[in-house]
């Protein structure tokens, strides 16, 4: 059993919570997951680490309520436990191996749209504590829907916010602001990391193509051990299948078939859709309209 | 008493209505069915059955103790050599091994030796009869890397010998392909996997979960930092194959790992469980192994038409023969001798059938049997939903690539010694299907046995 040491709504349907995961946190770098499973009945869902601090042994995950297993996530409360809590999972971000001075003469920046500020997050810690300053662009829909932003511009060189309708920072899309940056604000970068909604990284990666800024996108497909032993998480990239939880979740985002990467997402819709509804009606809904699966 | 030169039939679900359901298939022998199929035992002076058995279980010993109804002494007798007697009775390829050599299967069939196994494990899990254990520990720590078939023999059989065991498995529960791979109609999972591994736990084995070896701490690491001083990989070759073919990405095309491990693990044919199915209603389950098998009659208890795409003949079929026996009562049909050249796809990224080519068997290839080559002009395509490819299964390179000096072959597999399970690194062991690829629960079982022997001999010498 894995403890809930902290449990916060950042914003609506957005909760950050701290875990008590001593192996987790002893090894875990920028880039990488964890799996969670709630319970007995539970499935078990990849989420990005946000931060974690080894001393205290502790995880920092942030997750968004999409379906009936994150809805009954986000009434968990301090002092309750996780039943497992796997990781760290996946491969490191790159920079995290390559040659310090050298990556002191890179200009990095980061796009997070949504929920994708907590991936980012550890990623431009990890670089300001050694001492490189990266931009970063973070975007949501609108003005209450902004999460981490008093973390980010702790650790980040500049950091542009963005809603959706202009309720608060610039307005428009990140895209719309990446594009500003580099052709209207002389801004040069040499490495662009986007995470965020799959929609939302494949027009980044168009935008930057096109800007020809090499560009890394955190994948998140559906998964299931999250280990390497199903391939529920593939994908094409390039020439090459390759699996999300052990080849990534970072790929070249101007290699990634982002199309069927979306398409392969909607694999459950249906059965989402079905558990969120007999989540909300509770024990009033017991089918038998001959569509939903329910007891006769 | 019936006919000697036959076996005591064993009592079985009606196909009609198992096919429904994720009930065991086999209900197995009672007593009185045990005590007869055991008297059909001649008790041979140099029994082959027990070459033929990869643990060599002193067959005629424990037969001759059913034979007169002491079966706790039976038990007793099976424990000396194999840790998990209820999951081999079930699993074990019989016909190739200990049945396989019977004598009675020369002019009859052979003694049921499986199925007896079973009755005597069963009966300990009914009776609760304890496992003996070590007397006093010793004093030396040993890891041991997965909870598979090949991780809980070694395991058990360390403890026995009084070694303080930590086995550290990746998923949330233990039991590694007896948990995931095997369906529990084949295989219970409450009723006989864990109340087995209950059994290695009474030895004084421990277990930690959700702990991935390369992920969440190196095999250095535990040398190093946690005390261990020998370790034992027995990770298996969990990695799944796809064909390389156009489609492959499509929605509904599974790896016969995910599709059982969402089955197995996840209980996602239970509805009151979270994971969700995709389960299909015309399924091609292309392969033609135990695991084929498996994912084909899992996806018909999840109510589809189900077809087996092989490339090879019925002869060549690797899955065990009462398998393919179950399967066809069940109403699996078999497309044989016909592979798969392209998925097709709609505009939402589904399934919606697949091309297929007819075979015929040519040349004997290098494995000795006929190679399959394509009958030109002869594709034709089945509609389905869903394809489940089952083309075997590689070692995951996490770990070798994670542990310093440790030597792996072409194949990804794990180097070792097959005498005692000893790799390129010092105190580090393997056995299983991280060394062999995939194999059988039994050859697992073996490689733990000489790797627990291998790492006593090694710490004793230290």
């Amino acid at each position: 059993m894995y403890k809930i040491l902290k449990a916060e709504k950042l914003a609506d349907k957005i909760y950050l919570m701290d875990v008590e995961a001593p192996r987790v946190a002893k090894h875990c770098e920028p880039g990488q997951f964890v799996i969670v499973k709630m319970d007995d009945k539970g499935e078990r869902i990849p989420l990005t680490i946000c931060d974690y601090d080894r001393e205290a042994g502790t995880i920092t995950i942030v997750f968004q309520e999409v379906g009936a297993s994150t809805v009954k996530m986000s009434a968990l409360k301090a002092g309750d436990t996780f039943r497992d809590f796997v990781g760290p999972l996946g491969c490191a971000s790159e920079f995290v191996e390559e040659d310090l001075e050298s990556l002191k003469n890179k200009k990095m920046l980061f796009v997070a749209g949504g929920v994708g500020a907590a991936p980012v997050y550890p990623q431009v810690k990890w670089l300001h504590e050694h001492g490189i300053e990266a931009d970063v662009v973070l975007g949501a829909k609108t003005k209450d829907m902004v999460i981490l932003e008093k973390e980010l511009d702790a650790v980040a060189g500049n950091l542009y916010v963005t809603t959706d309708d202009g309720s608060y920072g610039r307005s428009g899309m990140v895209t719309a602001v990446v594009e500003d940056l580099v052709q209207n604000e002389g801004k040069k970068y040499d490495v662009c990391v986007a995470i965020g909604p799959m929609i939302m990284m494949k027009f980044v990666c168009l935008l930057t193509k096109k800007l020809e800024i090499p560009t890394i996108v955190s994948m998140n497909p559906i998964m299931v051990d999250g280990t390497g032993m199903c391939g529920a998480c593939r994908l094409q990239v390039g020439d090459e299948i390759k699996f999300a939880c052990v080849d990534g979740p970072e790929f070249d985002g101007h290699l990634v078939d982002f199309d069927q990467a979306m398409k392969r997402s909607q694999t459950y819709k249906t059965a989402e859709g079905r558990a969120m509804l007999k989540l909300q009606e509770g024990d009033t809904h017991h089918g038998g309209c001959g569509h939903c699966g329910g007891d006769n | 008493m019936g006919d000697v030169l036959k076996k005591v039939p064993v009592r079985e679900q009606d196909p009609k209505v198992r096919a429904a359901n994720f009930e065991e298939v086999c209900l197995g022998y009672n007593q009185e069915e045990a005590m007869e199929e055991a008297s059909r035992c001649i008790n041979c002076k140099n029994a082959k059955c027990i070459q033929g058995c990869p643990v060599s279980i002193n067959i005629p010993g424990f037969i001759k103790e059913v034979k007169e109804g002491n079966i706790e002494e039976a038990y007793k007798v099976i424990g000396q050599a194999s840790a998990l007697p209820a999951i081999c009775g079930r699993v074990c390829p019989q016909e190739s091994q200990c049945e396989g050599q019977c004598i009675r299967g020369i002019k009859g069939e052979p003694v049921s030796i499986g199925k007896l196994e079973r009755f005597v494990a069963d009966y300990a899990l009914e009776h609760d009869i304890k496992p003996i254990g070590a007397e006093k520990m010793n004093g030396h720590k040993v890891a041991v890397i997965g909870s598979g078939p090949a991780g809980l023999t070694c395991a058990g059989d360390l403890a026995k010998l009084g070694y303080e065991v930590t086995v550290f498995e990746a998923l949330h529960e233990l039991g590694g392909v007896l948990v995931y791979g095997i369906p529990e109609f084949r295989l219970p999972k409450q009723k006989v996997v864990s109340k087995e591994i209950e059994k290695v736990k009474e030895l004084g084995v421990k277990f930690e979960t959700n702990v991935v070896i390369g992920k969440s701490t190196t095999i250095d690491q535990l040398i190093e930092d946690e005390g261990f001083e020998a370790v034992f990989i027995g990770s298996g070759a969990g990695l799944p194959k796809f064909m390389g073919i156009p489609g492959e990405n499509a929605n509904g095309v599974f790896s016969a790992n995910e599709y059982l491990t969402r089955s197995n693990l996840m209980k996602a044919f239970d509805d009151s469980y979270d994971t969700p199915i995709s389960a299909g209603t015309k399924v091609a389950v292309v392969g033609g192994g135990n695991v084929a098998m498996d994912a084909a009659r899992t996806a018909l208890r999840l109510g589809a038409e189900v077809h087996i795409v092989y490339r090879r003949s019925e002869e060549e079929l690797p899955a065990r023969v009462e398998e393919v026996h179950h399967a066809k009562e069940e109403g699996i049909i078999f497309d044989l001798l016909t592979n798969p050249k392209e998925i097709h796809v709609d505009d939402k990224g589904n399934v919606t059938g697949v091309t297929v080519i007819k075979m015929e068997l040519g040349e004997p290839d290098a494995s000795g049997r006929r190679r399959p080559v394509e009958v030109p002009g002869s594709e034709y395509t089945i509609d389905v939903d869903t394809v489940i490819m089952s083309l075997g299964t590689s070692p995951n390179p996490l770990i070798s690539s994670t542990t310093e000096g440790l030597e792996i072959n072409k194949w990804k597999c794990i180097v070792a010694d097959e005498d005692n399970g000893k790799t390129s690194k010092e105190g580090v062991y393997a056995g299983g299907d991280a060394v062999t690829g995939a194999a059988t629960v039994i050859l697992a079982m073996g490689a733990g046995k000489a790797a627990a022997k291998g790492i006593d001999e090694y710490l004793r010498d230290k």
